[in-house]
């Protein structure tokens, strides 16, 4: 139809990959179509359900409501992106697993993206802050319980990686 | 696709993005967080012919805090206005607000004047700024810039004193006096929702403890936000022996909400009423305690 496309480069996962796009083309899109990275999961596609979460130069972000030309430039982490390069699973993915923190699956890329940025920033939360956290996060599945498990449970497995002692905040 | 096409455009200074906003003409979107735009484009209840994206417009990436009172650029996200010390300590009013806005997730994209300039009546930053009648800078190519008082920038519900051409520079929110504080209370069906009702208040006391002024914002009780002087009404007694239900009451007959799926128009007014209560009394509780007002000159 003739529609202009963007030359755009992103850093995804450390790895820099080019597309052609066209300006109304949405993140989530990008990553799953052109990219054909599909751990990235669509739900709502309007910015409610938290699926397509995605860390936008380290902070997360929903990808269906960032157009790929505007994140040209910057640094994408992809649920792909969130092992370490032999595959061993991050804290948190090791967390969601070892607390059944999930059913379908579906919301879980989501969730994954979202709590790893969590821990960062707040390394020991409290149920509170763990709550406020993934609020904007929906599973239709679990119930959120052994998601907050899961949380706290990343957080203790993060301080023991680094050495440092978990001043638990919550009660897991 | 979900978005309807558009011409794109990524300026890279605030003079190409005004002089592209010139040439766009009436159609034309400023994109920044997005977060209220992009899922009007992906619902297609909106398509504009032309986008201006200024994310790469870094001189409106700035919160500057002086003694009046804060103002936040056009690029600076919720995230950032909330995380901002000096921010809160000048006018704590922002943060507690901005914490209820949307979600975090939503909130390190979103910004606070495009919340402003979305003028959705339900939303929290419209209220704060109404409440301390703060203002909007709106510029144009050529033509110079024209601050605009919360007053008049809130025209309709999503409508907004902006001009086709123009761009919403910055808002700047006043500091309060001293003795004075402000609250800010909402109902949300679920937290981070669109508030049911709620209220963003500024009380401030006279040299012998006694509400001088009493001034709340309700939110979704009409198609702007919907300012409110209940100075009369608390009668210039202190806090503790002001007629609270009187300024509920005066409340509720002064608001004329709409009823929708989530409440009816006479819940919603009685909710308003409720929280405008509460707001304005720990407003009324922080402007006799120690520390407030104080932040006014930092």
């Amino acid at each position: 139809m003739g529609e202009a496309l963007h030359e755009i480069a992103l850093t995804v996962n450390g790895v820099v990959r080019r597309a052609r796009v066209p300006a109304r083309r949405l993140l989530s899109d990008c990553l799953r179509h052109d990219l054909g990275l599909t751990g990235t999961h669509v739900g709502c596609e309007h910015g409610v359900c938290g699926c397509c979460t995605v860390l936008m130069d380290g902070a997360p972000a929903r990808s269906c409501l960032t157009f790929a030309v505007t994140a040209d430039g910057h640094e994408i982490t992809t649920v792909e992106g969130l092992a370490g390069p032999d595959g061993a699973l991050s804290p948190v993915q090791r967390a969601f697993s070892e607390c059944h923190a999930l059913q379908c699956g579906f919301c879980t890329p989501g969730f994954l993206c979202t709590v790893t940025a969590l821990l960062r920033e707040t390394p020991a939360p409290t149920d509170e802050q763990v709550v406020e956290g993934i609020s904007g996060n929906l599973c239709r599945c679990t119930g959120y319980q052994n998601i907050v498990k899961a949380v706290h449970r990343a957080a203790e497995l993060i301080a023991d990686e680094d050495g440092t002692p978990a001043a638990a905040g919550g009660e897991a | 696709m979900k978005p309807p096409p558009f011409d794109y455009h990524a300026p890279t200074d605030l003079g190409e993005t005004l002089e592209v906003l010139a040439g766009a003409g009436a159609h034309a979107k400023v994109l920044a967080g997005g977060q209220s735009l992009i899922p009007l484009l992906n619902m297609r209840l909106a398509s504009p012919s032309h986008l201006v994206d200024i994310n790469r417009v870094a001189e409106l990436d700035t919160i500057v805090v002086r003694g009046g009172g804060v103002r936040v650029g056009a690029l600076a996200r919720h995230a950032a206005v909330e995380r901002s010390e000096a921010a809160a300590r000048a006018l704590p009013l922002l943060r507690a607000a901005l914490r209820q806005v949307a979600h975090p997730v939503i909130r390190n994209r979103g910004t606070v004047v495009g919340s402003l300039v979305h003028a959705d009546p339900s939303a929290e930053l419209p209220a704060v700024l109404t409440v301390l009648e703060g203002s909007v800078r709106l510029a144009r190519h050529g033509g110079g810039e024209r601050e605009v008082p919360a007053s008049e920038f809130f025209v309709g519900p999503l409508e907004s004193a902006l001009r086709p051409g123009e761009l919403a520079v910055s808002a700047f929110f006043p500091a309060l006096p001293p003795r004075a504080g402000s609250a800010f209370c909402e109902v949300a069906r679920r937290h981070g929702d669109y508030a049911v009702a709620g209220a963003a208040a500024v009380v401030v006391l006279d040299d012998d403890q006694r509400i001088a002024s009493a001034r709340v914002a309700c939110v979704s009780a009409g198609p702007v936000p919907v300012l409110l002087d209940l100075s009369e009404v608390c009668a210039r007694r202190p806090a503790a022996s002001a007629d609270w239900a009187a300024v509920a009451a005066a409340v509720r007959d002064r608001v004329d909400p709409e009823g929708d799926i989530h409440a009816t128009a006479d819940y919603r007014r009685h909710l308003t009423g409720v929280l405008a209560e509460r707001a304005l009394r720990v407003a009324a509780q922080e402007a006799a305690g120690e520390g407030t007002g104080e932040s006014a000159d930092g």
